[in-house]
């Protein structure tokens, strides 16, 4: 019997097909899970660091040198896929990691604009949310960070959330897939704007014998993966 | 000659007012005895330009920064910096929030004497409506507008390396270098403290800094505080979790 945090980390896996030898920058466990089940199965050419400045192997082996300049080659080369959190998200993907309120006088100074402006301006973008709800989903951003696909963004391949796969191809945030047991109504509820919905709603497809089995070997306790609920 | 400085013989060359870029990234290999040098001097009214961690938030703290350049203020394992938060919550502090790779082409043109370098980064985001001051130019080549992202021209930069000589040569001998060649070559002084005087005999590419990009070293053993400075000694995490308690 999979679990939620499965789903979630073969989604994200999935966010990376076709890639190929770019890199993969997945932040957060869930998004790092996903971005190594994707190497050790169909994508085994991704580059995976070691969250420093060193390119590894699945086991962990150093096979490469990713300073942080390295990194902005990557970023405006276009040879990289950013798996990112956010604090705010809108309908047409546009993201803020920055501050949430007035931006002169922020209630909540958060991070900052990090590197979320060049990433989505120079290459494919994904998200990683583990609690969907109406305070992140939100009509519309106090900080726009990262671009959405209405001010220009290189692509944003989907939105993975605790209760389904997101995505812009109707050119503004919509259904993919919901997980198994997720009802529609639910979704509408927890999102602060109008979703597309297909006529048709698709569920997220469950881990393969073999993704089972690299999950147990990557997350042996299940701990990442029961971090989602 | 020797360019050997005590922490206060290079506060004595800062001047209030002034614009100031310091090294490292976050909470690794920040110059925090130079940082704690300047906390207790009365240099005040900084515009400072970092990837920010403590220093930042010290320098917040302690009300010597008039503006701040800045791409994230973290302190790593703790994301958030309180004092820098605090600050900027207040409404007080003056800020230019960057993406941090148009950070780094402002280093850079500042460090190759031009007035800006184009780049796609930044468009479409708050970071061109919140500054307003940094333009747009047209492609002469015929594509898509660009971000002129200007240069940021430091008047002194502040950055701690692992190892350095008399004349200014030092090297890193962690994993990355950050963006400290960039500091000490947008600056028309920069000054490095190091863990040790002595160069090690080790390959060429950890020799970061010349000679040429130095005006003053300073030898400062634990001089990255509590932040990390591999292989000389991993971030001291308790005692950033006492800094970021104290700031609550």
């Amino acid at each position: 019997m999979s679990s939620i945090g499965d789903y979630c980390a073969v989604a994200c896996a999935e966010l990376f097909r076709g890639d190929g030898a770019i890199m993969a920058s997945p932040m957060g466990p869930i998004p790092k899970l996903g971005a190594q089940l994707a190497k050790a199965t169909f994508e085994p050419d991704l580059i995976l660091t070691d969250g420093v400045a060193t390119i590894v192997d699945l086991e962990g082996r150093k096979i490469g040198w990713m300073p942080y300049q390295r990194v902005f080659d990557m970023v405006w080369s276009g040879k990289r896929h950013v798996l990112m959190g956010a604090s705010q998200i809108d309908r047409g993907g546009n993201q803020n990691i920055s501050c949430i309120g007035d931006y002169d006088r922020p209630k909540v100074m958060l991070l900052g604009a990090r590197g979320a402006p060049g990433n989505t301006a120079c290459h494919p973008t994904s998200y990683f949310i583990g609690r969907h709800s109406r305070r992140i989903f939100v009509p519309s951003v106090d900080m726009i960070s990262g671009i959405g696909v209405d001010n220009g963004a290189f692509e944003i391949r989907a939105v993975v959330t605790n209760l389904g796969v997101f995505d812009f191809v109707s050119g503004a945030m919509g259904i993919r897939s919901l997980h198994p047991g997720v009802e529609l109504a639910d979704v509408v509820e927890q999102t602060g704007f109008e979703l597309h919905i297909p006529e048709e709603i698709r569920r997220t497809r469950a881990p393969t014998t073999a993704e089972s089995e690299w999950l147990e070997r990557l997350d042996p306790d299940a701990r990442i993966r029961g971090s989602v609920q | 000659m020797s360019r050997v400085f005590t922490h206060e013989e290079v506060v004595a060359q800062l001047w209030s007012g002034m614009t100031l870029g310091i090294g490292g990234w976050g909470s690794r290999r920040k110059p925090m005895s130079l940082v704690q040098a300047i906390l207790d001097s009365d240099l005040q009214d900084l515009t400072v330009v970092s990837y920010g961690g403590p220093d930042v938030g010290m320098l917040c703290a302690a009300g010597k920064i008039r503006k701040l350049v800045f791409g994230f203020v973290s302190l790593d394992s703790i994301p958030l910096e309180p004092n820098f938060r605090k600050a900027r919550q207040s409404g007080a502090l003056e800020v230019v929030e960057l993406d941090e790779g148009m950070f780094l082409q402002g280093l850079r043109a500042a460090a190759w004497k031009l007035p800006f370098l184009p780049t796609r980064v930044g468009i479409g985001s708050d970071v061109m409506r919140t500054n307003p001051e940094i333009k747009t130019i047209s492609d002469p080549y015929g594509g898509p507008d660009l971000v002129a992202m200007p240069a940021l021209s430091l008047d002194a930069a502040i950055v701690h390396m692992n190892r350095a000589d008399s004349h200014g040569n030092a090297q890193y001998l962690g994993p990355d270098p950050y963006m400290d060649d960039w500091f000490c070559m947008a600056a028309d002084k920069a000054y490095v403290s190091c863990e040790k005087l002595g160069l090690e005999d080790t390959c060429s590419h950890r020799f970061l800094l010349n000679a040429s990009m130095v005006k003053g070293v300073v030898e400062a053993p634990g001089g990255a505080g509590f932040t990390e400075c591999v292989p000389d000694y991993p971030r001291d995490e308790a005692a950033q979790k006492a800094y970021a308690k104290g700031a609550k």
